[in-house]
């Protein structure tokens, strides 16, 4: 059973890396500067969830601190990133 | 403290399921948010990543920690709490930014339209004397 887990936990982490290599082409090649934006959200939202299953694999909660903080980050820089798109400043 | 091996068989399943489909999931997501043609499309990629996903990996990380620790480590509901609350506010306020910015490009294809909210601001006149500096 643990070869179970193994493989499912490799599984889950090939495939968070490639939708983050997918959110990264999307980020370079996205024609308009909005894409930009919700690719670096996504790309915020699939680091968290990487970290979340680098915790999984190691068995410890140290990675759970990083996944919270990096969603905590990840919508702050968002909204302030899609505001600065909406009106040109962030703070009015 | 605790690894993979100490994971009985009927627990290692369960998360091992969550994982895939979670993980498949998260590569659905992206994949549209790739692929997908126009932005207003793009926009539906990301919000099955950030709830059904997300809520799957949350999930299989709550079942492995209190199987592996015999507690209950049910902490991994700060996250989806707060996720669910701020992914609509993530997904309107991106939204609004590109409406407003199509609309302020006259960008006629990109298929914004001012629903009777905001005003769409008015031709440019070529003859009119230049106000910029």
């Amino acid at each position: 059973m643990e070869t179970l887990l193994e493989l499912a936990i490799g599984y889950a982490l090939v495939c968070v890396l490639v939708a983050m290599a997918f959110c990264a082409v999307r980020l370079l090649a996205g024609p308009s500067a909005h894409d930009r934006v919700l690719a670096l959200d996504t790309l915020w939202m699939s680091g968290m969830l990487l970290a979340l299953v680098l915790g999984i694999r190691f068995g410890t909660q140290v990675y759970f601190e990083a996944a919270i903080l990096i969603a905590l980050v990840g919508f702050v820089s968002t909204i302030a990133m899609a505001k600065f798109l909406m009106r040109g400043e962030i703070i009015e | 403290m605790s690894g993979i091996e100490s994971i009985p068989a009927w627990a290692a399943l369960p998360v091992a399921l969550l994982l895939v489909i979670g993980a498949s999931i998260i590569l659905t997501g992206a994949l549209g948010l790739l692929r997908l043609p126009t932005f207003y499309q793009r926009m539906h990629g990301p919000a099955i990543t950030v709830t059904l996903g997300a809520g799957c990996l949350l999930l299989a990380s709550m079942l492995y920690f209190t199987v592996a620790q015999s507690r209950l480590v049910i902490h991994e509901l700060i996250i989806s709490v707060f996720l669910l609350l701020t992914a609509p506010v993530v997904a309107m306020t991106v939204m609004r930014a590109a409406v407003y910015r199509d609309l302020r490009a006259r960008k006629q294809e990109a298929g914004a339209t001012a629903g009777g909210v905001y005003v769409i601001p008015p031709e440019p006149d070529d003859n009119a004397p230049e106000t910029k500096p």
